[in-house]
């Protein structure tokens, strides 16, 4: 049995919690409207990897990583079909509360987006949010600390957050969504608006966080799901119904994903043949 | 062309300057003989006695901050409610944009309609309400008498009415500027509707929604017609909600007509006092958006 259909298996036959899966994708359709955005894709989340998710435009793979934390919600005409068990509780069970589902998976963005507050407020948002009542100075430093921008902001914490560069904007988001100590951190191209120094210190931090993190990443870049994903999982475009409907065309640790994928897809994509 | 437009547009905000200067300096001079026969007893004195020559501006001027300061609380908790109704999806986006177009259209309405309505409709239905509250609560000073018609009450209700629009489209358009990946990003932090509107999008847009309640209070300061016909025109300083009162705008509407040059020269130094009044609000409302702009925003 090859290691991709293992992770099927094991996706599939579930016991999560002994193979260390902490969420489990089991996607049947997502619909925005009438539009199938995407449809089969069973994506499971190892703890402490990076899953990198990764494929051409339009192919889902936002879409799926904003599913994992009913980020989704926010578009009215958002429709998820499907299971998405963390911990194997369905976070989409009419009797969860997104809310609630996202102060345990956090999310760093595309675009760095802190608050206009103080970079100290900003941290301390998720944990005055959550009623926090202990050391919250301690708190603060450690979350910056964790997301290796502290020697940069400490003598300016009660600075805007916006006065930071980009690159140490989007570390702050990252400071900012593990001061909580969430289980899961979701990244959505964290590094598309970082320049190349900039996207090199938030990897750095990526393989970091991975001890203490379980983290998903979408990313459009190839090499950087390359350096930091453990597990790639490869999404395409089917327009074979005449629209653009995204799925997982396979799933398995990076290096057997590069250098022997077994769908000529994955294959083409990976040699750049098509983006 | 270029340089064509750039002349136009200095020459405009020139103007703006000059008009200014030129307002102060000609009330000023006007203001000027009384300035020097009544001195600074003028702002603290609380009678208007045209006979004896009597004349002080206390009353007025406590009338025109307490109505406005009332104003400015109900008009800006609506306000500001009414924005946060619009813009935070509470709303399909069509209807909101029907709604902000009425809010609007109270701007449009002549500040003598607000009056009449006042008269006829809001006092009748103001007066059991204030019969009620004199009755049973009456030991609160802000109770203290009963309405017996015009009084501070129904004049700052229809100020508050009249600032809403200025309050609501200015903050509504502060609050729209948020860019989406703000509400995102509280949304991502698992906050509920509720907290990313209190948490984070006010204090987003808090310099939008100052400098709102800013221009509200400067409007609510200087008018003028409804105020006349609502507050009562009584010298006296009661924190009565339901009490006669006056203002400095409503003293000067009702008493130029009749005024000899005595009372004039008088009416000028109130005046003056009422400019001064409304550029300090004004310019304590830009300190503090500017600091409140540097705190927060920085650069974007």
């Amino acid at each position: 049995m090859n290691a991709h259909s293992e992770m099927k298996v094991a996706a599939e036959v579930a016991a999560p919690a002994s193979l260390g899966i902490v969420m489990n994708c089991q996607l049947e359709k997502v619909f925005y409207g009438d539009f199938l955005a995407v449809r089969n894709s069973v994506v499971p989340i190892e703890k402490n990897k990076i899953t990198g998710f990764i494929g051409p435009s339009g192919c889902g793979k936002s879409t799926v990583l904003r599913s994992l934390n009913r980020m989704n919600d926010l578009i009215p005409i958002f429709r998820f079909e499907g299971k998405v068990t963390y911990h194997g509780q369905d976070i989409y069970d009419k009797k969860v509360d997104p809310v609630v589902v996202r102060r345990y998976i956090g999310m760093v963005f595309q675009q760095p987006n802190p608050f206009a507050m103080s970079i100290y407020d900003n941290v301390a948002f998720g944990l005055r949010l959550n009623g926090f009542k202990g050391d919250m100075d301690e708190r603060v430093e450690k979350a910056l600390h964790g997301a290796a921008i502290w020697n940069e902001v400490k003598d300016k914490l009660k600075n805007s957050g916006l006065s930071l560069s980009g690159g140490q904007q989007q570390r702050l988001c990252i400071a900012r969504a593990i001061a909580t100590e969430p289980d899961v951190l979701l990244m959505d191209e964290p590094c598309s608006a970082l320049d190349p120094i900039a996207t090199r210190r938030v990897e750095e931090l990526m393989i970091e966080l991975k001890e203490k993190y379980t983290i998903a990443l979408v990313t459009h870049n190839m090499q950087q799901a390359m350096r930091v994903a453990d597990t790639t999982a490869f999404f395409g475009v089917d327009i074979s119904q005449g629209s653009r409907t995204g799925y997982l065309v396979e799933m398995g640790p990076t290096k057997k994903i590069f250098e022997e994928p077994e769908q000529q897809l994955t294959r083409e994509y990976v040699r750049g043949e098509f983006s | 062309m270029d340089r064509g437009f750039r002349g136009i547009a200095w020459a405009s905000a020139a103007f703006i300057l000059v008009l200014v200067v030129y307002i102060i300096f000609e009330i000023g001079g006007k203001a000027l003989p009384a300035m020097s026969q009544y001195g600074l007893g003028f702002l603290t004195s609380t009678t208007w006695n045209v006979q004896t020559e009597q004349f002080g501006i206390l009353p007025q001027i406590w009338g025109t901050l307490y109505s406005s300061l009332l104003a400015l609380i109900l008009g800006g908790v609506f306000g500001i409610a009414i924005a946060i109704f619009l813009t935070q999806d509470f709303l399909h986006s069509g209807l909101a944009a029907v709604f902000r177009t009425i809010i609007e259209m109270l701007a449009a309405i002549p500040s003598v309609v607000f009056g009449l309505w006042g008269i006829y409709v809001l006092i009748p239905l103001l007066r059991p309400v204030a019969d009620w509250l004199h009755g049973s609560l009456g030991f609160v000073p802000f109770f203290g008498t009963s309405l017996s018609g015009p009084g501070l009450a129904p004049a700052a209700l229809v100020l508050a009415i009249m600032i809403l629009p200025t309050v609501a489209s200015i903050s509504v358009d502060s609050l729209r500027q948020i860019p989406y990946k703000v509400k995102e990003a509280a949304y991502g932090m698992g906050t509920t509707r509720w907290e990313a509107i209190l948490k984070v999008m006010l204090p987003t847009a808090s310099s939008g929604i100052l400098a709102a309640l800013v221009l509200g209070f400067g409007r609510a300061l200087g008018e003028t017609m409804a105020l006349a016909m609502l507050i009562g025109n009584a010298n006296q300083i009661s924190l009565s909600l339901f009490a006669p009162a006056n203002t400095l705008a409503a003293l000067l509407a009702s008493s130029f007509p009749e005024a000899g040059p005595v009372e004039v020269r008088a009416l000028m130094y109130a005046a003056l006092a009422l400019l001064a009044i409304t550029l300090i609000v004004n310019a304590v409302g830009l300190a503090v958006m500017k600091f409140a702009t540097r705190k927060f925003e920085a650069e974007r």
